[in-house]
């Protein structure tokens, strides 16, 4: 019991985290029907800043209390104007080209892990966690980490809070028009290039709390791990249905399920391999996706 | 979503296929350079074949003659990739369809026939034909799953599924694949004439061999009525349905001919670096082809091969450069960048594709269409069909 009840846990941390990479790409796709492949980028620099801050290198900020605190919103501020330096300044110049579009990205996901390795270097650096949060509790007979509820609640939020800004504000309302259809919008006499840049501004701040939350998870950040983060983040897209927040998060959960129990119940490896037949058996299934929406 | 993008790229491409059916106006220097380049090919090709027996230096671009071993091996490589992405390019650029997942029907050639050769104990001829056929097979099975979706899901799952099998190689299940290590091909296995350094003139021999047979078979398969309506499908792919056809199984056709010439590549790439090597089975890897056939130029019959070789050459010497006193000795805001060839690939991937749409093939055309617009030929003679830019 203790031990499912710590997959479980452990599980849906790491749905968590393919949330907050995936609800960026969808929301990304869903608007400008570009694949982001620079999005595992903003996550890794997003870790590297918050790891930056929380060694000491930004006065204020630290690896402790609020110290970690002040990393964790640097390293998400740092991260978003990554982002929205991406969209403006290599996405918008090439605005209905989406091919080429996915391919400038595909060169920043190539070039931003090469610098930051060239940076920093190539192997992982431990990741200074606060005591706060490397901690574990009991819950019905298991010791639970801290940080998986850390990062499962910071998902909430973020689900919380995208949901409410597509609800409940202006931009929210253009940016869920833009998703229905863009021409309609645009020949509406609306901005959508505003929308743009904020969307993928959204993103980038989801993906570098990911990247934050994500080095105390693993406990240590590389460049490479935006990358591989990226790959479960593209099947949780695909099968959450493109551009739904809410597929989105469904398929997270179940991914970060899968992928634990069978990781720890087969041998280990096998989880991530299931999580794949899965995708393709959603795919003979429902081509769709989980919430019905057009791929 | 391809089609505006598209249109353009696919018209110049066809027009310059049916180029000798344009009126040709009076002979310009320009129009008989042009003339003139169309047998670039030729000349290529006849350096190609003269390159093992030659002991020129190319200083910069060499280490040495080109004759030496090093430089066979170097160029023989550069002919695989550059093979591996006129195949790659037969989704991408003549089928539309954006597969991230290319890497692995290369892999399952490579590693199925080295696992075959070392466990079975069969000839490499014939591990090779049954890998072939497993790289082949592999591409049926997965590209009939994949090719369900259409657009962007159809590159995400071609790239999970990719993943999938760089996991399965990395896990070595029953320690077939040999884990990060890769596995080193058996040297007794194989024909004495395929090992040692000195032989290093046959692999170059085998990799031609393997570009001729792609570009035959990509030549032949673009030209036949399957091609045209993969064209059609690049074009507009509901169009295509209302003529009646089911595109899936033309789709299907592109992706496992691609698929096997993968995994032929595999084969090849097997014998030049002794052994499978589990990188050729990371999505990165994937992400260099598109970035090959991008730089060449996507949709056009030289474009990916061009490609290819740059970026294998240039993915080897910038190596060579980052570890150069030249590099060294530069302040660290230069330094530090310029130590990763991939931050420089990644760079001038992005360049080529905002600078440079339709790659390295169209530069000529590029240059041209600058040099007309100079005030010394202030009007283009009339009966020139002038081609419009490829604009979005």
């Amino acid at each position: 019991m203790a031990t499912v009840i710590l997959l479980t846990v452990t599980g849906l941390g790491l749905g968590a985290l393919y949330f907050l990479i995936a609800s960026g790409l969808s929301l990304i796709f869903g608007l400008m029907d570009v694949l982001n492949f620079a999005h595992g980028a903003l996550l890794a620099v997003g870790a590297y800043a918050t790891w930056w801050a929380a060694s000491g290198h930004l006065p204020g900020a630290g690896s402790g209390g609020f110290g970690f605190v002040l990393a964790v919103a640097f390293g998400t501020a740092v991260g978003t104007a990554a982002a929205a330096l991406l969209e403006l300044a290599l996405i918008r110049p090439l605005y209905a080209r989406p091919r080429e579009q996915v391919l400038a990205t595909v060169g920043v996901g190539l070039a931003v892990p090469a610098l930051l390795s060239a940076i920093w270097g190539a192997d992982a650096r431990p990741f200074p966690t606060p005591k706060a949060l490397s901690g574990t509790f009991g819950l019905l007979g298991a010791r639970i980490p801290v940080n998986r509820l850390v990062l499962a609640a910071a998902a909430l939020v973020v689900l919380v809070a995208l949901k409410a800004f597509l609800r409940r504000t202006r931009y929210g309302l253009i940016v869920r028009a833009g998703v229905e259809d863009r021409a309609m919008v645009t020949a509406l006499g609306i901005d959508v290039r505003k929308a743009f840049t904020l969307v993928f501004a959204l993103g980038g701040a989801a993906a570098a709390l990911g990247g934050a939350l994500g080095g105390v998870y693993f406990g240590s950040v590389d460049p490479g791990q935006g990358t591989s983060l990226l790959i479960f983040a593209f099947v949780v897209v695909v099968m959450g249905g493109m551009g739904s927040l809410t597929g989105a998060a469904l398929a997270s959960v179940a991914v970060g399920l899968v992928q634990q129990f069978a990781n720890y119940y087969t041998t280990a490896g096998l989880g991530d391999l299931s999580v794949v037949v899965l995708l393709a058996a959603l795919l003979l299934l429902r081509p769709s996706g989980l919430t019905g929406r057009l791929a | 979503m391809s089609t505006t993008a598209g249109t353009g790229a696919a018209r110049t491409a066809a027009g310059e296929e049916e180029g000798t059916a344009m009126p040709l106006p009076v002979a310009t220097p320009s129009m008989r350079l042009r003339r003139a380049a169309r047998w670039w090919p030729a000349a290529f090709g006849a350096a190609l074949l003269l390159a093992p027996y030659s002991a020129l230096p190319l200083p910069g671009l060499l280490d040495g003659p080109i004759g030496s071993a090093g430089n066979l091996q170097l160029l023989a490589l550069c002919l695989v990739f550059g093979a591996l992405a006129t195949g790659y390019d037969l989704l991408l650029g003549r089928t539309g369809l954006l597969s991230f997942g290319h890497a692995l029907y290369f892999a399952a050639g490579s590693y199925a026939t080295n696992t075959i050769m070392v466990e079975s104990g069969l000839s490499f001829a014939a591990s090779a034909v049954l890998g072939v056929l497993a790289g082949t097979a592999l591409a049926a099975l997965l590209g009939s799953v994949s090719l369900r979706v259409g657009g962007i899901a159809f590159s995400m799952v071609t790239l999970a599924f990719a993943q999938a099998g760089s996991i399965l190689v990395e896990r070595d299940p029953g320690g077939a694949t040999g884990g990060e290590e890769g596995r080193a091909v058996p040297a007794g296995r194989l024909p004495g004439a395929l090992i040692g350094i000195q032989h290093t003139v046959n692999l170059y021999w085998i990799s031609l061999a393997y570009l001729l047979v792609t570009l035959a078979a990509v030549t032949w398969a673009v030209r036949s009525p399957v091609g045209r309506v993969w064209e059609g499908i690049k074009e507009n792919e509901r169009r295509v349905e209302v003529t009646g056809l089911r595109p899936y199984g033309f789709k299907l056709v592109a992706f496992v001919l691609a698929g096997a010439l993968a995994a032929l590549g595999g084969v090849v790439h097997l014998l030049l670096t002794g052994g499978a090597t589990p990188q050729t089975t990371t999505s990165d890897f994937t992400l260099s082809l598109l970035v090959m056939v991008v730089l060449g130029g996507s949709g056009s019959r030289w474009g990916p091969l061009i490609g290819g070789v740059l970026y294998t050459w240039a993915d080897h010497r910038l190596g060579d450069l980052a570890g150069s006193g030249t590099v060294g000795g530069l302040p660290a805001v230069l330094r530090v960048p310029l130590s990763q060839p991939l931050f420089l690939l990644g760079t001038l991937f992005v360049a080529v594709v905002y600078l440079l749409p339709g790659g390295v093939v169209r530069l000529p055309e590029r240059i041209r269409s600058a040099a007309r617009r100079v005030p010394s030929h202030p009007t283009p003679s009339p009966s020139v069909p002038l081609r419009e830019e490829p604009s979005p």
